[in-house]
């Protein structure tokens, strides 16, 4: 079983509690000062577009060892409204909260994988990995 | 936890030195801070040095780039100084471009960048 920990995100201060998990856990996998600024500011937007869009949600980082092969996930997760059109949201300079946060593709360009499920009315879960190379 | 960010004037000049992570309230009581600050004083220019900073987001980089043109507005001119390599990659991945802003590698090099663009 991957180690996983995470910060259930309601507040504003819960953005700031999820971004220092995720650069621990970053620093713990052996990642560099860049990679750990990725992941941060990755954490940082998706929390964000929780508490945003879904009011509450959570954050939830596993470590990764896949033969040999380690790397970080993020799964933000919320029981909000959904997104309505992913296609679309996945385009640049596509925003409905008139320009906080820079959307999910800048998140997808820091990241190495990174995948939406979401379902009108249920909620939204993107699990985005950054690779040790 | 909501620390106020210190601003300092030397002659003309506001400096202002961030010192740890921004959270979003911190951030926006620095924007109100900073613009009283510029009224207060009649300062024509402010350095932001970001040296010991390691991650910088898209609402922070908004703040930022918002209180840069809020102090234009005021008829002050602003510098960003000590962006690490490892925000300014992240920031343009992220597709975040602040453009039009002046920047310097360093403090020294910002006071100076902003005395020629003063005295210009």
């Amino acid at each position: 079983m991957a180690y996983r920990s995470s910060v259930d995100i309601h507040t504003e201060w819960d953005i700031v509690a999820a971004r220092q998990l995720g650069r621990n856990e970053a620093k713990k996998v052996g990642f560099g000062t860049v990679d750990q600024a990725r992941i941060t500011t990755a954490i940082s937007e998706l929390a964000r577009n929780i508490y945003l869009y879904a009011g509450a949600g959570k954050i939830e980082i596993e470590r990764l060892n896949e033969g040999g092969l380690f790397g970080i996930a993020i799964i933000a997760s919320d029981e909000g409204p959904g997104i309505p059109d992913v296609r679309k949201v996945m385009e640049d300079g596509y925003s409905t909260s008139g320009g906080l946060g820079a959307g999910m593709p800048g998140v997808k360009r820091l990241m190495d994988d990174f995948r939406v499920d979401t379902e009108r009315g249920k909620g939204t879960k993107i699990t985005a990995i950054k690779w040790l190379r | 936890m909501n620390m106020r960010i210190p601003i300092l004037k030397l002659n003309d000049i506001l400096i202002v030195s961030l010192q740890w992570e921004l959270d979003d309230q911190t951030a926006i009581q620095f924007q109100e801070d900073l613009l009283k600050k510029l009224h207060d004083t009649s300062a024509k220019g402010v350095v932001i040095d970001l040296t010991p900073i390691d991650f910088i987001d898209s609402f922070i980089a908004k703040v930022l780039g918002d209180v840069i043109s809020m102090s234009g507005l005021m008829g002050a001119k602003v510098v960003i100084t000590g962006i690490q390599p490892a925000v300014a990659i992240t920031l343009i991945e992220l597709g975040i471009r602040l453009e039009n802003v002046m920047t310097a590698l360093d403090l020294e090099n910002g006071m100076d960048k902003l005395q020629q663009e003063l005295e210009a």
